[in-house]
């Protein structure tokens, strides 16, 4: 299949684009693998990339009910940050950063990541405050953090409304300066191309439909194109994690919500980073396309459709207009839904078991495109050794029971909260 | 659009309530082992399909409702009072 270079595009240009090779392996499944990832979204497919790089076990297949990008990998706002205040995330999420920085090169695949900065808007003196604690907390990790006047937003958002009569005056902002956004469909195939150069099987339009036990032991799987076997069976699959687990009569801390999102059409440069709304819940960022691409909260009932309702809608757009009324003047192009697994602290679960053969990757909130490369390489190396990695030994299954909750809002076991 | 058949106000729309929660957990006993409770707090059933769930009319008549609601389709088929069961009328 080759390198992705400059070379390699000019000289298939002079042949006339006709020797490209498709990006990954159509394989028919086979019938045992050392590994079965189930969920070909992106942190599956980080998983599988990193099973194969770090811990060379090549033999390795993706079990994807749909096709590669389908899913929340293709659903989310493309932002990429680390600035979390808890000890369990933030080392987690910075080390997330630091894949992020490299990936392109390490992929061979050009993700678009751009540091493009994350700036969160304060309104009030006391929001301001708690802003300038997360930034002290994020720097004592390591992570760059800057707090900002309001001229200082004003200044990089020149179209945030910056008028003293506005219903939430500007205050001031933090901002992290080395986060951004990167194409999310890229990022999906990037780790696909990639994890299949190092042999691994990526097998699209095959629903796991039940597991093989032997005894108390997972031994594989039953899909929609036959029986596989594996020694250990990784479960990747966001807010179908509860529907899988039901087949093992395993009740999770997760609860499946719908988050949307939008896009308009494409306009020129109008958003020079991401943005965020301090006093509801709106974020924001331009594509490289031109598209601006926002979103607010998940609708707050338990769903499975991937699609929502109409008063989020509206209290997404009010947001955003607030902060930017010049918003109302752009046409909304799209608008989709993905389906969440909320946990029930806000953070997410990356643990052996709690079956033997059985290894979860879940609880993800409206998180989970951003850690997908710190995701794939902790729940690779999960996998491998049959123990966390000290980046994910803070996100056990059993830190529920024992009172190790990583409540990163302080909200307490409501799904919807968080 | 959800919509929701409150007993009290006739069917209104969704922006007018907001969700609670699974309505098939209960309590345990205050001195129920540990596990128990763990489960009770943490653990949900979080189905495809049916779900019977708490709603509060926030914005109408503030009272709590019972609603069976479809996950996958959003279609409700029984809305009722917090002390009743879909069963019980149907």
């Amino acid at each position: 299949m080759g390198q992705y270079n400059a070379l390699n595009i000019a000289w298939n240009a002079l042949r006339g684009h006709k020797n490209w090779q498709r990006a990954w392996r159509d394989p028919e499944p086979k019938r045992n693998y050392d590994v079965i990832i189930i969920g070909g979204g992106g942190h599956g497919l980080a998983t599988a990339y990193y099973l194969a790089k770090n811990h060379g076990i090549t033999n390795v297949a993706i079990l994807e009910k749909g096709w590669i990008g389908g899913g929340n990998v293709g659903r989310n706002t493309t932002i990429v940050r680390s600035n979390y205040l808890l000890d369990g995330n933030a080392p987690f999420y910075e080390h997330g950063m630091n894949l992020w920085r490299d990936m392109a090169q390490d992929l061979n695949y050009n993700v678009m990541f751009s540091p493009r900065g994350v700036m969160n808007i304060a309104h009030t003196k006391s929001q301001y405050d708690t802003f300038a604690r997360r930034a002290n907390t994020m720097r004592l990790n390591g992570i760059q953090a800057e707090l900002l006047s309001r001229d200082e937003v004003l200044e990089r958002e020149p179209i945030i409304d910056g008028s003293a009569d506005t219903r939430f005056p500007v205050w001031g902002g933090i901002l992290q300066p080395d986060a951004g956004n990167a194409r999310h469909d890229a990022v999906a195939w990037g780790y696909a191309r990639a994890a299949d150069q190092l042999g691994v099987d990526i097998i699209q339009n095959c629903e796991v439909t039940d597991f093989i036990k032997q005894g108390e032991r997972i031994i594989g799987v039953k899909t929609s194109r036959g029986d596989i076997h594996a020694e250990k069976v990784g479960m990747a699959v966001a807010g179908s994690s509860s529907r899988l687990a039901e087949k093992l009569d395993l009740r999770l801390p997760i609860e499946s919500h719908v988050l949307q999102a939008f896009v308009t059409e494409p306009y020129k440069p109008l958003i020079n980073g991401v943005v965020t709304f301090g006093a509801g819940h709106f974020y924001v960022s331009q594509s490289d396309k031109g598209g601006v691409v926002f979103g607010g909260d998940i609708d707050g009932y338990n769903t499975y459709a991937q699609r929502g309702n109409l008063p989020v809608f509206e209290d997404v757009i009010a947001g955003g207009l607030t902060m930017m009324p010049c918003l109302s003047r752009l046409k909304l192009l799209r608008n989709w839904g993905g389906v969440m697994d909320m946990s029930m602290d806000g953070s997410p679960i990356i643990d052996v078991g709690p079956i033997d053969g059985l290894y979860l990757n879940t609880g993800w909130c409206y998180g989970g495109f951003k850690a997908t490369p710190a995701s794939g390489y902790c729940f690779a190396h999960t996998i491998a050794n049959d123990e966390a990695h000290e980046l994910n030994k803070a996100y056990t299954l059993d830190r529920f029971a024992k009172g190790y909750t990583i409540d990163e809002k302080g909200m307490g076991p409501y799904p919807k909260a968080h | 659009m959800i919509r929701i058949n409150c007993p009290y106000c006739g069917e209104r729309e969704h922006s007018e309530f907001t969700y609670g929660e699974d309505a098939t957990r209960t309590t345990p006993d205050n001195d129920a082992p540990m596990e128990e409770w763990n489960k009770f707090v943490y653990e949900r059933d979080n189905p495809a399909g049916e779900h019977i769930e708490y709603w509060h009319h926030a914005f109408g008549c503030r009272a709590w409702l019972k609603v069976q609601r479809n996950t996958i389709t959003h279609d409700i088929s029984w809305v009722g009072l917090p002390h009743e069961n879909p069963e019980a009328t149907s």
